[in-house]
């Protein structure tokens, strides 16, 4: 089964995640058989927005069944969940460790998206 | 004639410039174009009577059954405002710049087009001889442009304008000053100041537009940063607003300086005189 974790860089498993999900630099897709790992860059890491949308766009096109990142944004989170991706948030240090978690049944589903986006104030 | 207030940094007095100049001048428009946060009102005190206008954009809506998931449309669109999800098309209205591209691109029709509330515009034309209008954006938006626009609609080539922009130099603040004859920049004698000047000059410059500096908060030892590189890049210094207690109290209180210290009427129109000379 295939997991989506947002990664600061490219160096295999033991590249840094990025707790940004949108705006991170690489975007890591692993393999939990064989643990392996390959590497998307991030186009939309600039972008004036989207950013969210373009990552949950990128990753449901990658088939992953599940996306690993600190927090994901209101869009981001709607898009996932329309695809049937898990979300689940967590801080580790390397994409290693997001996926061992995982694995180990560690990690709780997001229900909720983690923050607010980033438009200013939202009305709820 | 129509003059636009701007700065790149936030913060370093265009409401205060705008305001004042408005204050001092015959026959004159103030429309507040800041549609993500208006607070020449705060100064101008105005009455809305509850009467605005309604500001819509389009949207795209995709009919479901006639959609093949082609994607072309969340190809297309430069801003994610589309994604594909298990065979079906999401909107993201608040990322939308309403170009209608998805709808002209999709293929088999199933892109439509529905107007989205996106702001208000409201005024008060009881301030002789100031009209006042300004526009909001409302909570959520992401795009001002469509509130501004729709303000500068109201725009009368009888009088003499003046627009307050937003901070900044990207599209909102560039869609308040292109229209305009001259535009202000309004900076401060720090180092911030100064970056953000640049940046804004370089959009002045690469619009064509005509503007000049106004310094606030202006002191003798300080201003020379700025004035250094106004002297090279052949800028000229409108005014200087002084870092001076007593404008600072005013502007605390909600009192536009002009409204309380008789010497700068005159100077805010010696300065409209200046522009006026300059844009001829």
């Amino acid at each position: 089964m295939l997991i989506g974790i947002s990664a600061s860089d490219n160096r295999g498993l033991d590249a840094k995640m990025d707790s940004r999900f949108g705006r991170a630099n690489f975007f890591a897709i692993v393999d939990t058989e064989n643990m392996e790992a390959r590497f998307i860059e991030n186009s939309a890491a600039s972008a004036d927005s989207g950013a969210g949308v373009g990552a949950a766009q990128l990753f449901a096109d990658q088939n992953v069944a599940a996306v690993i990142s600190g927090d994901f944004g209101p869009k981001a989170f709607i898009a996932l969940k329309t695809a049937g991706i898990e979300l689940y948030s967590y801080r580790g240090s390397t994409i290693r460790e997001a996926v061992e978690a995982y694995k180990n049944g560690e990690l709780r589903e997001l229900g909720v998206s983690s923050n607010n986006g980033h438009a200013g104030f939202r009305q709820v | 004639m129509i003059i636009t207030v701007l700065s790149g940094k936030g913060g370093t007095g265009k409401t205060t410039v705008a305001t004042n100049l408005a204050l001092s001048l015959e026959n004159v428009q103030l429309l507040d174009a800041d549609v993500e946060e208006p607070d020449a009102c705060i100064f101008i005190k105005p009455d809305f009577a509850d009467e605005y206008e309604i500001v819509y954009r389009l949207i795209p809506v995709v009919d479901e059954a006639k959609c093949t998931a082609c994607r072309k449309c969340v190809d297309f669109c430069e801003y994610n405002a589309l994604a594909l999800m298990l065979d079906s098309i999401l909107v993201f209205p608040e990322i939308c710049h309403s170009c209608g591209g998805c709808a002209r691109i999709c293929p088999v029709g199933a892109i439509s087009e529905k107007e989205r509330e996106i702001g208000k515009i409201k005024w008060d034309h009881s301030k002789r001889p100031l009209e006042f209008w300004q526009g909001e954006l409302n909570i959520g938006e992401e795009s001002p442009v469509p509130v501004i626009e729709k303000l500068k609609e109201h725009i009368d080539p009888e009088k003499t304008v003046i627009i307050d922009a937003q901070p900044g130099t990207t599209c909102p603040a560039i869609e308040a000053a292109i229209d305009s004859d001259y535009c202000i920049l309004v900076t401060e004698p720090t180092p911030f100041g100064l970056n953000d000047l640049r940046m804004a000059v370089e959009v002045m410059r690469e619009t064509g537009k005509n503007f000049g500096v106004i310094i606030n908060r202006s002191e003798d030892e300080y201003d020379g940063i700025i004035e250094e590189y106004c002297a090279r890049e052949g800028i000229d210094i409108l005014l200087k607003i002084p870092f001076a207690k007593e404008i600072a109290r005013l502007y605390s209180k909600g009192i536009s300086f002009v409204e309380e210290l008789p010497e700068w009427k005159p100077r805010f129109q010696e300065l409209f005189k200046k522009i006026e000379g300059l844009v001829r």
